[in-house]
């Protein structure tokens, strides 16, 4: 009712204690001046003190002014040990920074719903397949032809929805110089209306946005872009841009903080599914996703069933047109391939798969070191509540009540994980984009929405209580449950406190054993993917990805790499399909002999002369392409190649035939001109598959040469720093041939790279919380075994006059802590063989089993405590018994 | 805890009765003023009469202000009754005359 008022009271009470004095003293005076003796005037008030506290009783919220003051002694306890409540409360602010920077990141990439309605009924479509090296994946790639059979048939149980990949292009608004960068999503007519989208400005997309070929050039901003790039303008409706050849108008922007649905990679405009005409009759190109949104009341596995039989039966047709010769469980594998649909709530993308349990994993990691600060500073309450415990006695004897104490002890607790929590909130700011930018390539990172809301509040209210019962309830249980008459009379017995200590060394030791073991792994895993041999030399290498407006002739591409090849600080220059390690591929099956095609296709990559010069791939025997030669007569192939087909013979004038597609069985036979060693082509991690390079120039069953639109240059440069030629380089390709235009350029060291991102980031962040728990669980021992020491030094004084050597000193000393190392350690390395099965698909090229991988860890944990004892156990070491027994 | 008091419950009707009857009076007038109604009978502790004076004030009961008094310049902190004081007042009237009348029943009775 009042509590209000009493809640102000409590903050305004040095005020009503003065009020109130003065009413009492007016009493006193007009009791004197009526005639009353002054004395006895005063006892009839009783003890004044009395009256003010229960005036207070009446007026203040007591259970608030209670904790108001204990937070004001636990204020002045911290600040008595400063050493020591610094060093906690910044070693638990990173710790539960580091879990908020986690939370937001996992929450941000797995977790928040999209912003449209009803999203946890959203599904996505998934055929699972296995892979070249027999493990279970599944593809999320849909074609049109088969998307609208699913359509037709769910359109009574569900809406089917198909939504592209978000992927940057190059667009431009006003002149064709001026060529900006965007993100593209296609998306069906119906989506806005099904995820329950209204657009701000303008209008949305419907279904007749999306019915014929090509026939809609429209386009919808996403509500971020137009305030980025128009500055939220709505007069920016009816404006048109151009992408490749066609003119879009745009028609409308969409609700605020809708950005489609790639998580990490928001769209900046939407397209009709229906503008990649090409595409919409192509059984033969997966290029979108195919979403579910289930009517009201609609089971997922009848529609689940339903997808997979229409997918199946999609699939058999479509194995009629393969050649006659492709591998039977091949075909009974893409034929009985397993429909799911998976939960896509947070949005879906490839980043979300990549990611999950990496993500995951540094999440653990992560509580873990939390786990261990928060032990540590148990052990710091715990040594400090028995520094206290004479106080706590003396309270206890005038008549605190156990409820009050472990109130007053959680006080500090709850004030240092309250402290600890804004230091942490700071570093989470700082580090989840931090982490986040170096999650995809530096020119394309992973965009995620990272916002402070209520749900990092109540993740970090949730984190400090935790926090606070976790490391603050035992020692304030322990500290309320003193015993006056013992404690007054000169200490319980200190062993009850030192097993408890000593107890979570023990589980200190053990998590920073899974720390560093992880860790280790992510770091050899990392040491042994950026050293697998690329086969090529990525060094001052530089790809420009170049198209023209149409069609170009080869002799189009050949003018302009011999005007690079010209230019000063190019040492060499070459033309390929796509670049190496770029993730683009082409693979296609051969016959070596006659002989059925392996299950495992080869690579295919179009190259022009000089390209395997400037790519530094070492000829082993015959020769470069020539500027005569044209697919598909003649090839190169490598290593591999000639060691599945020709056991390792150099295969120079033999042949092989190429398989005709998947519509025909027609073969081409090419001639083997030139052998060389082995280089990496799509994957870092896979075993180097056998790989044919092909002319560049290409040539029809005529001999006519067949036009091509884009393609990438390849330059190495003389310079150290590659990107420097890189405007040079931009300019140099239109003023060959103004009809091009080089839409990107990356090193290719940067290709390279971009293979052991992930990898990189793991072993980065896990050294980082490894070196952290090293750190935490060495000032925890030294901590517990100054402690101890000190408890101790009546034992050691005693001990040391009666004779007892060092050694044997410094082994009682440390002893129990040790063993509780070892015992640690011991769980430690079970923990660490049980994570073998999440961690298997982020390690590369090291066992968890491997013994060093586990006794590293174990070594540095024991050299830490040796050098955290080093100095208790000296303390020890210096104790004078002469003054040790006198002070007794 | 207020302290327990032969007066309690009846002390905040007398308190509140009297108020009503002479708004502004300040702690030490109200005491006096109960010795006197009662002719000597009641006499309050400076104990009790506060704490219920303040617990009157939290709910709202009676209200306080700080009034300077001409000649002395001191100042006297006045009690006065609010409308919930009133009808708290009317409430616990009638409950005294229902108990005192019942407790009287049974004194005759028996």
């Amino acid at each position: 009712m009042r509590l209000w008022i009493k809640i102000r009271n409590v903050f305004r009470r040095d005020a009503l204690n003065a009020e109130l004095e003065e009413e009492m003293r007016l009493h006193l005076e007009e009791a004197v001046a009526s005639g009353r003796d002054a004395m006895e005037a005063r006892r009839a008030f009783g003890n004044f003190i009395n009256t003010r506290e229960a005036a207070q009783s009446v007026k203040l919220a007591v259970w608030l002014d209670n904790l108001m003051s204990d937070f004001v002694f636990a204020s002045r306890q911290l600040r008595k040990n400063k050493v020591a409540s610094v060093a906690a409360i910044v070693s638990l602010g990173l710790a539960i920074g580091a879990c908020t920077s986690s939370f937001r990141l996992i929450d941000a990439l797995l977790f928040r719903p999209l912003p449209v309605a009803d999203a946890d009924r959203l599904r996505v479509m998934t055929m699972s397949f296995t892979d070249l090296e027999g493990r279970e994946d599944y593809t999320d790639s849909f074609n049109y032809p088969l998307f609208r059979e699913l359509r037709h048939a769910l359109k009574d149980q569900a809406a089917v929805i198909g939504l592209g990949y978000t992927g940057r292009q190059d667009i431009t608004f006003g002149s064709d110089d001026e060529i900006e960068r965007a993100h593209r999503q296609h998306v069906s007519g119906w989506t806005f209306e099904a995820f329950g989208l209204r657009p701000a400005v303008g209008r949305l997309f419907t279904e007749n946005d999306d019915l014929k070929p090509n026939a809609h050039p429209v386009a919808v901003l996403a509500h971020d872009y137009w305030r980025r790039r128009f500055g939220g303008d709505p007069k920016v409706i009816g404006k048109t841009f151009r992408m490749g050849k066609t003119l879009f108008e745009i028609v409308g922007v969409g609700p605020e903080g809708y950005a489609g649905t790639e998580t990490g990679t928001p769209a900046d405009f939407f397209i009709p599914m229906m503008m990649e005409g090409e595409a919409i009759h192509e059984a033969g190109l997966s290029w979108f996703r195919a979403w579910v949104a289930p009517h009201p009341g609609a089971s997922v596995e009848l529609i689940r069933q339903r997808s997979e039989g229409i997918v199946r039966a999609h699939r058999q047709e479509r194995v009629k047109g393969w050649p006659a010769g492709a591998p039977k469980a091949r075909v009974a594998a893409y034929v009985n391939t397993r429909l799911e649909l998976r939960p896509a709530t947070a949005g879906y993308s490839s980043a979300q798969k990549r990611y999950r349990t990496a993500l995951g994993i540094l999440g653990v990691l992560v509580g873990l070191v939390l786990v261990i600060t928060c032990a540590n500073i148990a052990n710091l309450m715990t040594a400090q509540a028995a520094a206290r415990a004479r106080e706590m006695a003396l309270r206890v004897s005038i008549g605190a009540g156990r409820l009050r104490l472990i109130q007053l002890v959680l006080a500090e607790s709850a004030l240092l994980a309250l402290c600890a929590s804004v230091l942490g909130f700071g570093f989470a700011l700082w580090s989840a984009p931090a982490v986040m930018s170096r999650i995809n390539p530096p020119d394309n990172p992973l965009r995620l929405a990272l916002p402070s809301d209520e749900r990092v509040f109540f993740f970090m209210t949730a984190l400090a209580f935790v926090v606070t019962v976790t490391f603050g309830l035992f020692p304030a249980l322990r500290a309320s449950s003193v015993r006056p008459v013992s404690a007054l009379k000169g200490g319980e017995s200190p062993h009850s406190k030192r097993r408890l200590m000593h107890a979570l060394v023990a589980v200190q030791a053990a998590f920073c054993f899974v720390v560093h073991f992880t860790a280790g792994l992510f770091l050899a895993s990392f040491d042994r993917l950026s050293n697998q041999p690329l086969g090529f030399s990525a060094d001052r290498v530089l790809s420009l990805q170049a198209s023209s407006l149409d069609n170009a002739p080869p002799e189009a591409f050949e003018q302009i790499v011999a005007h690079l090849r010209s230019l000063p600080g190019v040492e060499a220059a070459g033309i390929s399909g796509f670049p190496l390690l770029s993730g683009s591929g082409w693979s296609n099956d051969v016959h070596v002999n006659g002989a059925p095609p392996h299950v495992v296709a080869p690579y295919f990559l179009a190259v022009s002369p000089e390209w395997l010069a400037t790519m530094k791939v070492p000829l082993l025997a015959g020769r470069d392409f020539r500027n005569e030669d044209a697919y598909p007569r003649v090839a190169i192939v490598n290593e591999s190649f000639a060691k599945r087909y020709f056991d390792g013979e150099n295969p120079v004038g033999r042949t092989f035939e190429k398989d005709g597609g998947r519509n025909t069985s027609k073969r081409t036979r090419m001639e083997i001109v030139g052998y060389v060693k082995d280089a990496r082509y799509r994957d870092m991690r896979e075993p180097i598959r056998p790989t044919i390079y092909v002319p560049f120039r290409s040539v029809d069953e005529k001999g006519a040469p067949v036009g091509t639109q884009r393609a990438s240059f390849v330059v190495r440069t003389d310079s150290g720093n590659p990107l420097a030629m890189a405007s040079i380089l931009r300019k140099a390709v239109p003023a060959s041939r103004s009809e091009f235009r080089v839409s990107g350029i990356l090193t290719q060291r940067e290709l390279v790279e971009l293979h052991t991102l992930r990898e990189r980031l793991l072993a980065l962040l896990g050294t980082f919380f490894a070196m952290l728990a090293l750190v935490l669980a060495g000032v925890g021992l030294y901590g517990v075994l100054d402690y101890s020491v000190l408890q101790r030094r009546r034992e050691i004084g005693i001990r040391m006059a009666l004779g007892a050597p060092p050694a044997d000193l410094a082994w009682r000393v440390s002893a129990g802590i040790f063993s509780m190392l070892i015992v640690g350690s011991g769980a430690g390395i079970a923990l660490g063989l049980l994570s073998e099965r999440y961690l298997e698909k982020l390690v590369f090229g090291v066992k968890v089993t491997d013994w060093w991988m586990l006794a590293t860890p174990a070594a540095i944990i024991f050299a830490a405590a040796i050098g955290a004892a080093t100095v208790p156990i000296a303390r020890a070491m210096r104790v004078d018994p002469a003054t040790m027994v006198r002070a007794e | 805890m207020p302290k327990p008091d032969s007066l309690q419950g009846s002390l905040d009707l007398l308190i509140l009765k009297i108020l009503k009857g002479r708004p502004g009076l300040h702690g030490y007038a109200l005491m006096v003023a109960i010795k006197e109604f009662s002719d000597d009978v009641l006499r309050v502790e400076e104990g009790s009469l506060y704490p219920a004076l303040h617990r009157l004030e939290m709910d709202g009961s009676v209200k306080a202000a700080w009034i300077t008094r001409a000649g002395t310049g001191r100042r006297a902190r006045t009690y006065e009754l609010t409308a919930h004081g009133r009808k708290q007042l009317a409430a616990e009237e009638s409950r005294w005359q229902t108990v005192t009348a019942a407790v009287n029943r049974v004194l005759r009775m028996a």
